[in-house]
């Protein structure tokens, strides 16, 4: 059993993406990973906090990771944004002094010390460095017969540099779908951004941004796509629709956790994966396979 | 004279910002404009912005709408030849534009950020629907009819709800304490 300290973010606990939650627990069982929840955790601020306020978001972070400390363990999280925030507030500890000095004296108002060893990790890299491509392909148990499936990285997964894969042509994901019997596609966009939150204050620009990765993807022979973020998937799956409407285009490509296609490798049931919180449907293209 | 002082205060008050300490290395090569997913909803572009900075255009920088269209996915950051990290610059800009209230009505990116790192503040968490909710109340409260489908459907498919994520009373107070002293401590740089 692996031991770790799990940071689920606002998105994946009581927010849109509670799927993706539900599936990175019930497959972590699977790969005998102990993911504990960080008791009283809050929310990372993402991108919006980091805007407005820097070191308020630094210091949200921190509170977070200090909290980590006290367990000893990997503070691992299936969310792109969070993952950033908590590795940008480390860096940033590190390399700057004068941030190390305001965030410190910020923690003790609240009675808290944060002494910079956590290690804050995305889930995929998690999942292909410490349990394995081998592992996880000897738990499959249903065929995913070929499957297409397109590769969706977006970009706080792999950048700024975090380390664990190439920051514009990233391959760990692919061979993940590949070791479960999945085909991954080309798809030259995997890494380009969904626009994030902007979906909210400046819908044309990012519609246009969603429209061109599923064109991409469905261009290049996809049947379904997999993200490894909340904000990904909620862009991808629930605006599908506007696009459709906007450009009049028929996209209708389901858009899954990656968690979720791994479960269903693994035999887990539409409940457990919650594939039917997904708004575009992927009945009939997981049909074919299962 | 006056003019030269101006210019020097501007690049030195961004090289003090971490993550700005690059600014003075940019050959101006346009690789991060060409990068960029939003540049051309900018009034000025990435590289344009930098060359302002170093022209001392304080004002029209910081009042410009342009660092409130980056989507911080560092892909200018990753490929930039002199390592500048333009994705923190934006961030520099968009945190003195908003301390010193400077006016950006060409956008709602800045309301949309400021209400949603209002919840946070206050509940620790954030609460999607709530969020959304305020924020097309107080900017455009007919676009929040057009959305209207989209909330639907991520209703029908139980995406949505209502109930917020709350910390711990003790969690809550701990978290306010740790907030209002970084407040009083009056930002990164």
């Amino acid at each position: 059993m692996k031991y770790y300290t799990y940071f689920p973010g606002c998105s994946c606990s009581h927010g849109g993406a509670k799927a993706y939650g539900w599936s990175t627990q019930a497959v972590s069982k699977i790969l005998a990973m102990e993911l504990i929840e960080l008791e009283d955790w809050n929310c990372c601020g993402s991108t919006p906090y980091n805007s407005i306020d820097e070191l308020a978001s630094f210091c949200l972070s921190a509170r977070n990771l200090a909290l980590a400390e006290k367990r000893g363990f990997d503070l691992v999280t299936p969310c792109s944004s969070c993952y950033v925030m908590l590795n940008r507030t480390n860096s940033h500890l590190k390399e700057y002094p004068q941030v190390k000095a305001k965030v410190d004296e910020a923690l003790a108002a609240g009675n808290l010390e944060y002494g910079g060893t956590v290690r804050a990790r995305h889930l995929l890299d998690v999942l292909i460095n410490d349990i394995g491509y081998d592992e996880i392909s000897s738990k499959v148990e249903r065929n995913l017969s070929g499957l297409k499936v397109a590769p969706y990285y977006g970009c706080q997964i792999v950048r700024p540099r975090l380390g664990f894969d190439h920051p514009e042509f990233p391959q760990s994901l692919d061979k993940l779908i590949a070791s479960l019997g999945g085909e991954p596609v080309p798809f030259p966009l995997k890494s380009r951004c969904c626009g994030g939150a902007l979906i909210i204050s400046e819908e044309t620009l990012v519609l246009d941004l969603i429209r061109k990765l599923l064109d991409c993807a469905v261009s290049n022979g996809a049947e379904c796509l997999v993200t490894v973020c909340p904000l990904c998937q909620t862009n991808l799956d629930a605006y599908q629709s506007r696009v459709n409407k906007r450009y009049k285009t028929n996209f209708s490509l389901p858009i899954l956790f990656f968690t979720q296609l791994m479960g269903l490798a693994f035999g887990l049931s539409d409940e457990d994966l919650g594939l039917k919180t997904n708004i575009v449907s992927s009945k009939e293209v997981l049909a074919q396979c299962l | 004279m006056e003019k030269k002082t101006r210019t020097n205060t501007f690049v030195e008050e961004i090289s003090a910002v971490p993550g700005g300490e690059g600014i003075r290395l940019c050959i101006q090569c346009g690789t991060c404009t060409a990068s960029c997913p939003s540049a051309d909803r900018m009034e000025h572009t990435p590289s344009q912005l930098i060359a302002m900075v170093r022209a001392g255009m304080r004002e029209e920088v910081l009042s410009s709408n342009a660092m409130w269209y980056c989507l911080s996915c560092y892909l200018c950051t990753v490929r930039c030849p002199r390592g500048i990290k333009l994705t923190d610059l934006m961030h520099a800009f968009e945190g003195i534009a908003v301390r010193e209230h400077l006016s950006h009505g060409r956008t709602l990116t800045p309301a949309m950020y400021r209400s949603f790192s209002d919840f946070v503040y206050s509940l620790g968490s954030l609460p999607e629907v709530g969020f959304m909710a305020w924020f097309y109340l107080l900017t455009n409260p007919l676009r929040a009819l057009r959305m209207l489908p989209v909330v639907l459907s991520l209703l029908k498919h139980r995406r949505l709800s209502i109930r917020a994520r709350r910390l711990t009373p003790e969690g809550t107070k701990q978290l306010k304490a740790i907030l209002d002293k970084a407040e009083s401590l009056g930002g990164v740089a």
